[in-house]
């Protein structure tokens, strides 16, 4: 298959895992290397000369996985990124489709809430501290706000991308309102809702590590526990290997939620890849 | 004209798939502001919240809200000449977190876009590079920002270039994948028709694969913009001196609560403005697509 | 390029050209491999003579446009050959043969270039080659336009014109290189029947004041016997001449042949012989490629 995009481009070539492997296994080797050059030689390599070596981080995580914090922490922040997320599904799903619905109301609501929008979710931490009552409602809430514009924007502009001749046919056919929302406008902003929701939940787990890291570091909150709090811990404790371990642990779930995410998608919309 | 407007520059699909990051502005955005028959509704719309924030926080003091800073307090002493906690329109202090922070955006995101598009250019281009590479890049994605804050402090000693850097990666991440997908989206048609009129590879890359991908390119850089704010909003929160997300911080440790406020809607006006400097610069190099959908004659 | 308008009397014929005859000998070209292995086209042979307008007729997905991709040298060939001009450009030692503009191919879907403007999308082929400098190129292009009726529109971008004008931009595009084949894939599939006529018409114009060989597929009939020298019809997947009709109506033709006796023959042998392929291709329920 030829390289460059001759239109077979995007398929994967046989050789596709050989080469992912090959790629993989030459970063962790270069790693293991430039971490243990100085003390083979005495002279440090610039950069993952300061980090632990991957013997060393796969080690810690034998040793970690099997400490029930490492487990507590990993269920708290799943705890906070699933309320975050679900709470602004809930809300964010209605408010789109009522924009793309309402004209009047989007008049008049839509520009408020892009105001809001640019601001950073994590420029909230203050004010959702002084507001709720307690640290965990704070960062769901901050978790929230990250999803939740995403969420509205797509499934707003999936519903305004409907064509209007699918609406106009249901009318003409004697279909209510009501029935063309459920039938014609769900649906067709379904494939919106599932692609918003699998970056939602990636935004959540952004969103609730930096709130952890954020509650531990400053003279905001205190100690939250969660992954985030764990890489902190580990890097205020000098257990390096610690922190690495915490970053591949949070790489894996922000990673398992996407997929679940689109799996979920793909069952409720099935007709997506069907053409 | 405004619906199609939106329609042809925003619904990309390039931002929707490429990053867990919300769009700052999208186009979408600009419909209820440009119809100018709507903008006395959008004036009730703005009345109501800032009526809204006063009366719960400054006049009923419901119970939670009375803590928040209130509009009011927060006007006055925004214009304040004499500000009681030393951050207004009319203080040095002010303008040098602002600048402080733009600096770090520009250094990052233009060090994102002059890394990021030449790799997802040759990402997409060659699919030897892609299956090495792609892999290698996916497997370090997932990872949020804020856990890479530990690991960029060690390695570079400095809270200044740690900061720059963790904007940096976020950027970085989005404008290349985008740019990626921007080089796959182009129609194959067109490359194999360039092909046959005589295009060399080179000839190719820079008269059909460049412009091809400039729409998601743009859609990329939009998104990354935002996702910059994002992360440099929690790094200055973590760690750094001056800039706007530390502004915030310390306004909360000394319980200068309108500072706070004053803080968020500096971000909020900084961002939107620097992303709309980036689409705007998007639609200059993209004549042909606003002509396509009849506003740009 | 000259405009080498022929004497009205020497039309009739495929034009007289020494260049451009494509032999096409035992083409096999398959898709993937094992249990999901896709043959498009099987034992597949036979000749457009220099000149010649060909039209390549049957039901979608039978595997013409795999054929035209050989010959254009987007892929490669199972096995086979394929000529030009007696000179092999692709064969058992060189399964691709290398795209180029002796070759150019009109598109299914169009592809234009959206972000160049029609001149300039014109002026691409000479360009990119060095065969004219920029300018001159630019100014052959506006030429080429001008003779489709289009050079109002030559600095508006494709997606500002209507797709019937999009079309004779590409052949334009296509022309100016003085291709020995031109290869249209459904170029006017899209269209709706009264611009398909201007089309047809325009074509033809073309067609008569530029020597070149014309590889035309096709599922409408009509349009077949309308503008080809021969209808090569083809099987249902696997792609392979069922049947070869010879149109001797003579060139140049214009819409009045649609109505005579022998036009209509004609019509009813083609459908005659792609009826039943149409049928078997309707129950193998291929998606159209
Ligand atoms: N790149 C490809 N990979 C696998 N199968 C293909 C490919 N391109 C075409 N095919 C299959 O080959 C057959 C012929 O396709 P095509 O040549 O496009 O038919 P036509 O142009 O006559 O409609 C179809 O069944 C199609 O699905
Ligand atoms: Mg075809």
């Amino acid at each position: 298959m030829a390289a460059g995009p001759t239109g077979v481009a995007v398929a994967r070539s046989p050789y596709a895992l050989r080469r992912a492997v090959v790629a993989l296994a030459a970063c962790a080797v270069l790693w293991q290397l430039g971490a243990r050059l100085d003390d083979w030689t005495g002279v440090g390599a610039p950069g993952v000369g300061a980090l632990p070596s991957p013997v060393e981080v796969a080690m810690a995580a034998g040793r970690v996985v099997v400490e029930p914090g490492y487990w507590i922490s990993s269920a708290l922040s799943f705890v906070r990124v699933m309320g975050g997320f679900l709470i602004a599904l809930a809300a964010a799903v209605p408010l789109g489709l009522l924009f793309a619905t309402n004209r009047t109301f989007r008049a008049i609501a839509f520009p408020v809430f892009e105001v809001i929008r640019p601001i950073p979710p994590l420029a909230w931490v203050p004010a959702a501290i002084i507001f709720w009552p307690t640290q965990e409602a704070a960062i769901t809430f901050i978790t929230f706000l990250g999803a939740f514009f995403t969420i509205t924007i797509n499934v707003l502009s999936g519903a305004l991308s409907i064509d209007p001749r699918f609406v106009e046919a249901a009318r003409s056919l004697g279909a209510s309102r009501m029935t063309v929302f459920r039938r014609i406008v769900l649906p067709a902003t379904a494939p919106s809702i599932v692609v918003a929701s699998s970056i939602a939940i990636g935004l959540s787990w952004e969103v609730v590590v930096a709130a952890e890291i954020i509650s531990g570091s400053s003279a905001m909150g205190s100690n939250s526990g969660g992954l985030g709090h764990f890489i902190w811990a580990s890097y205020l404790g000098g257990s390096y290997d610690d922190i690495i371990v915490g970053m591949i642990s949070i790489g894996i779930a922000g990673y398992l939620c996407s997929a679940a995410v689109r799996k979920a998608g793909a069952l409720l919309t099935p007709w997506i890849n069907a053409r | 004209m405004t619906e199609i407007d939106a329609k042809a520059l925003g619904a990309d699909g390039a931002v929707r798939t490429a990053s867990a990051f919300p769009p700052t502005p999208t186009t979408v955005a600009r419909r209820p502001f440009r119809a100018s028959p709507k903008l006395p509704l959008s004036l009730v719309g703005f009345a109501a919240f800032l009526l809204a924030w006063h009366l719960a926080v400054e006049v009923w003091r419901l119970p939670r809200f009375a803590k928040l800073p209130g509009l009011v307090e927060v006007f006055v002493e925004w214009t304040s000449t004499d500000p009681m906690y030393g951050v207004s329109l009319f203080t040095a202090e002010y303008y040098q977190h602002i600048l402080v922070s733009l600096k770090r955006i520009v250094a990052a995101f233009s060090a994102a876009t002059l890394l990021g598009v030449p790799l997802g250019l040759l990402l997409g281009w060659s699919q030897r590079f892609r299956e090495y590479v792609f892999p290698v890049f996916e497997t370090l994605r997932p990872v949020p920002i804020l856990a890479w804050v530990p690991i960029s402090i060690i390695l570079f000693s400095g809270a200044e270039t740690s900061v720059v850097f963790l904007t940096f990666i976020a950027a970085f991440f989005v404008t290349t994948l985008n740019t990626m997908t921007g080089v796959q989206s182009i129609d194959p048609s067109v490359v194999r028709a360039a092909r046959c009129l005589g295009a060399s590879p080179r000839q190719i890359f820079r008269h059909i694969v460049a412009p091809g991908a400039l729409p998601h390119i743009f859609t990329g850089l939009q998104v990354s913009m935002g996702v910059s704010w994002f992360s440099l909003v929690a790094a200055e929160m973590v760690s750094g001196e001056f800039g706007l997300g530390y502004l915030i911080n310390t306004a909360y440790a000394k319980i200068q609560y309108p500072t706070i406020a004053i803080g968020m809607i500096t971000l909020g006006a900084v961002g939107y403005a620097s992303s709309a400097l980036v689409r705007l610069v998007g639609a200059r190099l993209m004549a042909w697509r606003l002509r396509e959908i009849g506003v740009g004659r | 390029m000259t405009d080498l308008a022929l004497e009205p009397a020497s039309r009739g014929a495929p034009q007289t050209s020494s260049r451009g005859a494509i032999s096409i000998r035992n083409v096999v070209k398959t898709y993937g491999s094992g249990a999901s292995q896709v043959t498009a086209v099987d034992d597949c042979s036979f000749e457009v003579a220099a000149g010649e307008i060909c039209m390549v007729v049957g039901p979608s997905g039978c595997g013409k446009t795999s054929l035209l991709n050989a010959i254009a040298g987007f892929h490669d060939i199972t096995s086979g050959e394929i000529l030009i001009d007696g000179e092999t450009i692709c064969g058992p030692d060189r399964p691709m043969a290398a795209p180029g503009p002796d070759r150019v191919v009109v598109f299914q879907n169009g592809a234009l270039f959206p972000w160049k403007t029609n001149l300039e999308n014109v002026a691409f082929g000479p360009t990119m080659q060095g065969t004219m400098t920029e300018a001159a190129a630019k100014a052959r292009a506006r030429s080429l336009l001008a003779e489709v009726g289009l050079d109002d529109v030559a600095e508006r971008f494709p997606g500002e014109i209507s797709s019937g004008m999009r079309r004779r931009v590409e052949i334009a595009r296509a022309v100016i290189n003085e291709p020995r084949v031109l290869l249209l894939d459904e170029p006017y599939r899209a269209l709706d029947a009264l611009t398909k006529q201007v089309m047809h018409e325009a074509l033809l114009e073309l067609y008569y004041r530029n020597k070149v060989t014309i590889f035309f597929i096709t599922h409408d009939l009509e349009e077949a016997v309308f503008l080809g020298h021969k209808l090569v019809i083809s099987t249902a997947r696997p792609c392979r001449p069922k049947t070869i009709i010879e149109v001797d109506i003579p060139h140049p033709r214009d819409r009045s042949v649609i109505t005579s006796p022998r036009f209509r023959e004609l019509m009813e042998a083609a459908h005659e012989a792609v009826r039943q392929e149409a049928v078997a291709a309707f129950q193998a329920g291929d998606k159209e490629g």
